[in-house]
C-alpha cells in the first residue's frame, strides 16, 4: 500500500459528526414540524449564504480529517519483496497532499504576501558588472516566491495581474456552470421554460434562498480562484517567521477551529441537557443538588479551571510518551483534552437556560395530562419535555459554535490552548504578537488569521440568527 | 359606506372608512375593512364580536399604537375637529391620553412592576397636565379616590405587585383619567376579572363616565357587560361593522343573522339540557376573506347573492342598521328565543344512582417555607375541608371566584397533587398512598379536560400521538387496534378521522378542544373532570363544547365535575352545584336550589353580579366590597364575613356549621339554624358501590 490510514480520535468524532448530521436531517425530513422549520432556513437569505460559507470551511475541514502516512521509498528506489514497508513518522491529511506545493516551498523567513524578496535585509553576495563579487545588504531574493520569473522582476505586477484576470474569467465560467445547472434543476423538476427557471432562481421570493447561494458562490469563487492561480507561484499571504506559507497555515487553522467548536458542543450537550431537564422536572432535592454544582462551578474563573486542566493533562502525556506512535496522535489528544475541558466548563449556561424552560414546561398542561394518564416520568421527559426543548438547544449548539472557536484562540494566545506543533488561528495570533512588535510590521499572519477566524465566525453567527428566528416558537409566528 | 351625514357638533369621534391591514410578507391583510364609527360626548358604543374580528385592531388604529406590522391602509378618524390620521406624531402624543385614553384587558401587565404607582401616575400629569411636585401628589390622591381605592395616600408609594388584580385595575383607569380625556377606549376591561370584581369596575366605570360627560369606546365579547354598560352597539364580524343599533331595539329584535346566532348560542336557564344553538365553522382568517358577504359561510340564510354582492347599509329602525341582504320579514324571526329544552340532560334520578366519588374533607395546603432552613411557617390552605359525593351521569359544577381552590381541588381529586387530608374514593377504592400499579388502573376511570385549549395539547406530537398516549400508557393493545379506537374516539368528537396525523396548531380554538376531549375520552373514564373548558373560547363555539358534553354524557353516561365561575353555563349543564369560598364548600344543592333560591350571602352577591345578557328589570344588585382574601391567612370565624352585610358578632367567632335547608340542599351559615349531626359529612369508601 503506498500509504498507512491513520485515524486520529478527532477524526472519529468529526465523521460521526457529519454522520449524525445527516441523519438528523435525514429523520427531520420526515417530522412535518421540523421540515418547516428548516425550510424557514431555506428561505433566509442571509442564514442560506452564511451557510454556503460555512460549508466550504466544513469542505477544507474534512479533506484535513483524512489522515494517512506516505510509504517512504526503499533505499536505492529498489524494492524487494520480503522488506516489510516502511512509513514516514510525519502524519499528512488529504489536504495536505493537495497543498503539497504550498507545505513544502519554505522561504527562510519572512516574506510579505505576492513578493519576490524577503522582508529582512541580508548581506548577500552579489556579482558586479565588473565580475567582481561585492558583498552587499539587500532583501535577498526568494527561493520559491516569483521564481518562475528568473531575474525579471519588474514583470511582476504585470504576471500577477494577468493571472487574477485569467482567474477572474474562470470563476465567472465556473459560476455560470453551476447557475446552469441549478437552473436545469428546476426546468426539470417544475417543467417550466429556462426563462422562467432563471426567474425563479433568481427572485427566490418565499422559497429556497437560490440567490443568496449563487451569489455567495459568485462571491467566495471571485476572491478564491485568483488566490489559488497565484498560490502556485507566490506565496499570496506572505510567510512566517520559518518562512512557511501562511496560506497553507490559515488552511490548516480551520480544522482545529471546527474541532473545538464541535466536539466541545458534543461533550457539553450531554451534561447539560441530562442535568438541566432532571433539576427542573424533579424540583426538590435533585433541583439544589443540580443547582448548588452548577452555581459553585460557574464562579470559579473559567481560564483558571482550563488551566490548571490543561496543564495537569500536559504533564499526563508528556510522562507517557509510549502511548503516542507520532507527534500528530500526541496533539490530537491534546486538541480532544482541551475539547472535554472546555466541555465540561461550559456547560452551566445552557444547563441553566433549560432547566427555566423545563420548569415552565412541566406546570403545562398537556404535562398534566400526561400525568393523569399515570404516564412514567421518563416518558414524559421523553416525549413531551425534551422534543420541546429541542429549538434550545439547536440555537445555543449553533450559538456556542463561535463562542468556543474564539475561546480557542483566547487560550491558546495565553498558552494553554492546543499543542504549539499544531496549528490553530490561536497559535497564529499567538506568534503575531512579537511580529507586531517588529519594525517594520509584520502584519500579513496575523491580518490574515483574523480574515479567516473572522468569515468563520460571522457565518456561524449569522446562521444560528437565521436558525434561531426558524425555531424560536414565538418568531416563527406558529408553535 | 354611506354613513348618515349626520352633521351634529355633539359628536366626540368620527369615524369613516377606516381601513386597517396587517403586513405578512409582501401582502397586506385587512383586518379593519372600511368601518364608520360616531360616538357623542356622554355615550357609550359598545363593540361586540368574536376574537379575530378586528375589534382590537380598530381600537388601536384610533390612538394609532397599532403593532409594527399594521398599517392604516385609509379612513378618517375625526376627533375633537382634527383628523387623527394626519396628525404629526408629535401632537399624536398629546391625544394620547389628553384626549383620549385606553385601558387594557389585563391589568397585571399594563402596570410597570418597577415603578410605584405614583410615580406612573405623576410621568401622566406631567405629560398632560404639566403638574409637578405636591400639586401632582394632590391631584394623584383625588385621582386614586375617584376611582375608589381606600387609603389611596398609601397606595401612592406601593409597587403593582402590592395591589390585587381588581386594584390594580383601577390604578390604571386612575391614570387613564389623570390626562382629562374626553373619550375612554376600553378593551375588555374586566375580561380577566373575577364576577365581582367586574361588577365592581364596571359600576365605576358608569359613574366616571357620568360625571366627566366622557364618551367610551367599549370593546367586549360579552353580550351581559354590553346589556349592562352601552348606549349603542356595533356587532364587528371580520373586519366589518354588520349591524348598529341602540341597546333597546338590539336586545329586542337583533336583525343580523350573526347577532341572533350569537344570543342562540348563548347558555342558561331557558336552554337547560336542550341542544344550543351553534354558530357552524369559524371567523374567516385574514387571508381568505370571502368575496360577498363574510358572514355567508356560516348563516343559514344564506342564498346566492350573499356569496357575490358584499350587502350595504341598510335602516331597519330607529338607528338601527344592518349589513345583510335578508328581506326584513325573514329578519325579525329568531330574535332571542331558546332553543328546544325538551331531550336535555338526562334527569337521573338523584338517589338511584350509585356513587362513583366520594371525596370526604379533602384539604390540600402548602407549606410556606422561609429562611435559610426552609422551616415551615405557615400554610396556604387552598382547600380545607371539602366533602363531594358525585354519581354516574351526574353533572356537579363547583363553582366560585379565582383563588378559591376549586381548580385544586380537581387536581387534588386526580392525584395530580397531594392532598394533606381527607380521602377521595372512586369506585369504592381508595385513591392516594397504596400500591402504584392499583393507582395506575384507577386513572383510568377519571381524566381532565383543561382550560386553555392551546396550552393543553403538546404541539410536537401528532393528534393521534396524543389521543394514544393515554391508551399506550393505560397498557393499551396493539397498533391496530389502537388505531381503531383513535378513529373511533375522534368520531365521537365530530373530528374526521385523518385528523389523527395532523398537527394541533393546523386547529382553531374549539377543534383543539375538541382533540382534549377525545384525549380523556380514549380510555373510557367514567368521570371527567373539566376545568373551565370553554373560558377560552368564543360564544358560538363554547356552544359546540357544551353541546357536545352533553351529549357524550347521555351516550356514555360519563360524569363531570365542571369547575367554573361561569354561572350561565352552570345553569345550562349542571344537576347540582356546589359554591367554593375560599377553600370551602359554602353551600351545595341541586341547581334549581343554588341558583333561583341562594341561601348564602356570597351565593346571593355572586349571582347577582353576573351580567345578564338582557335588558333585565333593575333589581338592587349587591355589590361585595373588597376582595378574596389570601387562604394563607383566611379571616376568623366565617371566612366570608368581612365582606358580608349581614355579618353578627357570631360570624366573627367561629366557622358555620352545616344548615340542612333540604334533602340536597346544604349552606354553611350562621344565618340558618344548624342541623349538623354526627351522620354527616361525607361518605365512607367502603358504602361506595362499584
Amino acid at each position: 500500500m503506498p500509504f498507512l490510514p491513520v485515524i486520529l480520535w478527532s477524526d472519529v468524532l468529526i465523521w460521526l459528526l457529519l454522520l449524525a448530521a445527516l441523519a438528523s436531517g435525514w429523520l427531520s425530513a420526515g417530522n412535518p414540524l421540523w421540515r418547516s422549520a428548516w425550510q424557514r432556513v431555506g428561505r433566509s437569505r442571509a442564514g442560506m449564504a452564511s451557510a454556503t460559507l460555512l460549508l466550504a470551511f466544513a469542505i477544507v475541514g474534512l479533506l484535513d480529517s483524512l489522515h494517512y502516512r506516505p510509504r517512504l521509498a526503499a533505499d536505492g528506489g529498489q524494492r524487494t519483496a520480503g522488506q516489510p514497508a516502511v512509513y514516514a513518522v510525519e502524519v499528512l491529511s488529504l489536504l495536505d497532499a493537495l497543498l503539497t506545493p504550498l507545505r513544502t516551498r519554505n522561504e527562510k523567513t519572512y516574506s510579505e504576501p505576492l513578493a519576490t524578496r524577503a522582508h529582512a535585509k541580508e548581506t548577500i553576495e552579489v556579482r558586479g558588472s565588473d565580475g567582481r563579487l561585492q558583498q552587499v545588504r539587500d532583501h535577498p531574493r526568494l527561493r520559491h516566491g516569483g521564481a518562475h520569473l528568473g531575474a525579471d522582476e519588474g514583470r511582476r505586477d504585470a504576471d500577477v495581474a494577468g493571472r487574477v484576470l485569467q482567474a477572474l474569467g474562470l470563476a465567472l465560467l465556473a459560476w455560470a456552470a453551476v447557475v446552469l445547472a441549478v437552473c436545469g434543476g428546476v426546468v426539470r423538476a417544475r417543467g417550466c421554460g429556462w426563462r422562467l427557471a432563471w426567474r425563479r432562481v433568481w427572485r427566490s421570493e418565499g422559497e429556497f434562498a437560490w440567490n443568496a447561494i449563487l451569489a455567495t458562490l459568485a462571491a467566495l469563487s471571485l476572491l478564491a480562484m485568483p488566490v489559488a492561480l497565484l498560490a502556485g507561484d507566490y506565496h499570496v499571504f506572505g510567510t512566517d517567521k520559518v518562512g512557511q506559507d501562511v496560506l497553507y497555515q490559515v488552511l490548516k487553522s480551520v480544522r482545529t477551529a471546527l474541532v473545538i467548536g464541535l466536539v466541545t458542543t458534543l461533550v457539553m450537550l450531554p451534561l447539560s441537557v441530562l442535568l438541566g431537564v432532571l433539576a427542573g422536572y424533579f424540583r426538590g432535592w435533585v433541583d439544589d443538588l443540580i443547582q448548588y454544582l452548577y452555581t459553585t462551578l460557574s464562579s470559579i474563573p473559567g481560564v483558571l479551571l482550563i488551566a490548571a486542566a490543561v496543564l495537569m493533562m500536559q504533564v499526563l502525556i508528556d510522562t507517557h510518551p509510549q502511548w503516542f506512535a507520532t507527534a500528530a496522535e500526541r496533539a490530537d489528544l491534546r486538541l480532544l483534552a482541551l475539547c472535554f475541558i472546555l466541555g465540561v466548563t461550559s456547560w452551566t449556561g445552557l444547563c441553566r437556560l433549560l432547566r427555566g424552560e423545563t420548569l415552565k414546561l412541566r406546570e403545562l398542561e398537556y404535562i398534566q395530562a400526561a400525568q393523569a394518564f399515570g404516564v412514567s416520568s421518563l416518558r414524559i421527559i421523553g416525549r413531551h419535555i425534551l422534543p420541546n426543548l429541542m429549538h434550545i438547544v439547536i440555537i445555543a449548539l449553533v450559538m456556542d459554535f463561535s463562542s468556543l472557536v474564539l475561546a480557542e484562540a483566547v487560550l491558546s494566545y495565553v498558552g494553554i490552548g492546543v499543542d504549539p506543533t499544531m496549528i490553530s488561528f490561536g497559535t497564529m495570533i499567538n506568534n503575531a504578537r512579537l511580529e507586531l512588535a517588529r519594525e517594520p510590521l509584520v502584519w500579513w499572519s496575523l491580518a490574515a488569521a483574523f480574515l479567516f477566524m473572522f468569515s468563520l465566525v460571522l457565518a456561524a453567527n449569522l446562521f444560528a440568527d437565521a436558525v434561531r428566528d426558524a425555531f424560536d416558537p414565538r418568531l416563527a409566528g406558529s408553535p | 359606506m354611506n354613513a348618515p351625514a349626520k352633521s351634529c357638533g355633539d359628536e366626540l369621534l368620527t369615524v369613516r372608512q377606516l381601513r386597517v391591514a396587517f403586513a405578512q410578507g409582501r401582502a397586506l391583510l385587512p383586518a379593519v375593512d372600511g368601518i364608520d364609527l360616531r360616538l357623542a360626548a356622554g355615550e357609550t358604543l359598545a363593540l361586540l364580536g368574536e376574537s379575530g374580528c378586528g375589534k382590537s385592531a380598530t381600537a388601536l388604529a384610533l390612538l394609532r399604537l397599532l403593532p409594527a406590522a399594521g398599517r392604516i391602509v385609509a379612513g378618517e378618524v375625526r376627533f375633537g375637529g382634527r383628523d387623527l390620521l394626519r396628525l404629526p406624531e408629535s401632537e399624536m402624543r398629546a391625544v394620547r391620553g389628553g384626549g383620549m385614553a385606553m385601558i387594557f384587558q389585563e391589568p397585571a401587565t399594563s402596570l410597570n412592576p418597577v415603578l410605584t404607582v405614583g410615580r406612573q401616575m405623576a410621568e401622566v400629569l406631567a405629560r398632560h397636565r404639566s403638574l409637578g411636585g405636591t400639586a401632582a401628589q394632590a391631584t394623584a390622591l383625588d385621582l386614586l379616590s375617584a376611582v375608589g381605592i381606600a387609603d389611596a395616600r398609601r397606595r401612592l408609594g406601593e409597587y403593582p405587585f402590592q395591589l390585587s388584580g381588581g386594584m390594580k385595575q383601577r390604578v390604571m383607569i386612575a391614570m387613564a383619567l389623570a390626562g382629562d380625556p374626553r373619550l375612554l377606549v376600553a378593551d375588555e376591561p374586566t375580561t380577566a376579572l373575577d364576577v365581582t370584581i367586574q361588577a365592581q369596575i364596571l359600576d365605576l366605570l358608569r359613574r366616571l363616565q357620568v360625571e366627566r360627560a366622557m364618551g367610551m369606546l367599549l370593546i367586549t365579547h360579552d353580550l351581559g357587560v354590553v346589556a349592562q354598560m352601552a348606549t349603542r352597539i356595533g356587532v364587528m364580524y371580520a373586519g366589518e361593522i354588520v349591524e348598529e343599533a341602540p341597546r333597546a331595539s338590539f336586545f329586542a329584535t337583533p336583525r343580523h343573522p350573526y347577532t341572533q346566532k350569537l344570543f342562540a348560542a348563548l347558555p342558561g336557564l331557558a336552554r337547560r339540557g336542550g341542544q344550543l344553538q351553534t354558530i357552524p365553522g369559524q371567523v374567516p382568517s385574514l387571508s381568505a376573506m370571502p368575496a360577498g358577504c363574510r358572514f355567508a359561510a356560516r348563516c343559514e340564510h344564506a342564498w346566492d347573492r350573499c356569496r357575490q354582492q358584499s350587502p350595504q347599509w341598510r335602516q331597519v329602525a330607529l338607528d338601527h342598521r344592518v349589513r345583510c341582504h335578508l328581506e326584513d320579514g325573514r329578519l325579525v324571526a329568531g330574535g332571542n328565543a331558546g332553543g328546544p329544552a325538551a331531550d336535555g340532560v338526562p334527569v337521573a334520578a338523584a338517589a338511584a344512582a350509585p356513587t362513583l366519588l366520594a371525596v370526604d374533607d379533602l384539604r390540600v395546603h402548602f407549606a410556606i417555607r422561609r429562611g435559610v432552613l426552609q422551616r415551615t411557617v405557615g400554610h396556604v390552605r387552598a382547600v380545607d375541608g371539602v366533602s363531594l359525593a358525585l354519581a354516574r351521569g351526574r353533572t356537579l359544577a363547583l363553582v366560585g371566584e379565582s383563588g378559591c381552590g376549586k381548580t385544586t381541588v380537581g387536581k387534588a381529586i386526580l392525584q395530580l397533587l397531594p392532598a394533606s387530608g381527607g380521602s377521595v374514593c372512586l369506585l369504592g377504592e381508595q385513591l392516594g398512598g397504596g400500591r402504584q400499579r392499583a393507582q395506575r388502573a384507577l386513572r383510568r376511570h377519571m381524566q381532565m379536560i383543561f382550560q386553555d385549549p392551546f396550552a393543553s395539547l403538546n404541539p410536537r406530537l401528532s393528534v393521534g400521538e396524543i389521543i394514544a398516549e393515554g391508551i399506550r400508557a393505560q397498557g393499551g393493545g396493539g397498533r391496530a387496534t389502537n388505531e381503531a379506537a383513535i378513529a373511533a374516539v375522534l368520531q365521537q368528537v365530530g373530528l374526521p378521522a385523518e385528523a389523527a396525523i395532523r398537527y394541533p396548531h393546523e386547529f382553531s380554538g374549539g377543534q383543539r378542544q375538541r382533540i382534549a376531549i377525545a384525549r380523556a375520552l380514549a380510555v373510557q373514564p367514567e368521570l371527567v373532570i373539566c376545568d373551565e373548558p370553554t373560558s377560552a373560547l368564543d360564544v358560538s363555539v363554547q356552544a359546540q363544547i357544551l353541546n357536545l358534553l352533553a351529549t357524550l354524557q347521555r351516550e356514555l353516561g360519563l360524569a363531570y365535575l365542571f369547575i367554573t365561575h361561569n354561572f350561565a353555563v352552570v345553569d345550562h349543564l349542571a344537576h347540582e352545584v356546589a359554591v367554593m369560598y375560599l377553600g370551602r364548600i359554602v353551600e351545595h344543592g341541586g341547581v334549581d336550589e343554588v341558583l333561583r333560591s341562594p341561601q348564602h350571602p356570597y351565593t346571593r352577591a355572586l349571582l347577582s353580579a353576573v351580567p345578564s345578557p338582557r335588558l333585565a328589570a333593575a333589581s338592587e344588585p349587591i355589590r361585595l366590597p373588597g376582595e378574596i382574601p389570601s387562604p394563607a391567612a383566611p379571616p376568623t370565624g366565617c371566612h366570608f364575613h368581612p365582606r358580608c352585610r349581614q355579618a353578627g358578632e357570631s360570624c366573627r367567632q367561629a366557622y358555620p356549621p352545616p344548615s340542612q335547608l333540604s334533602a340536597t340542599h346544604v349552606v354553611r351559615c350562621h344565618l340558618y339554624p344548624s342541623t349538623v349531626d354526627a351522620d354527616r359529612g361525607g361518605v365512607a369508601c367502603d358504602r361506595a358501590e362499584t
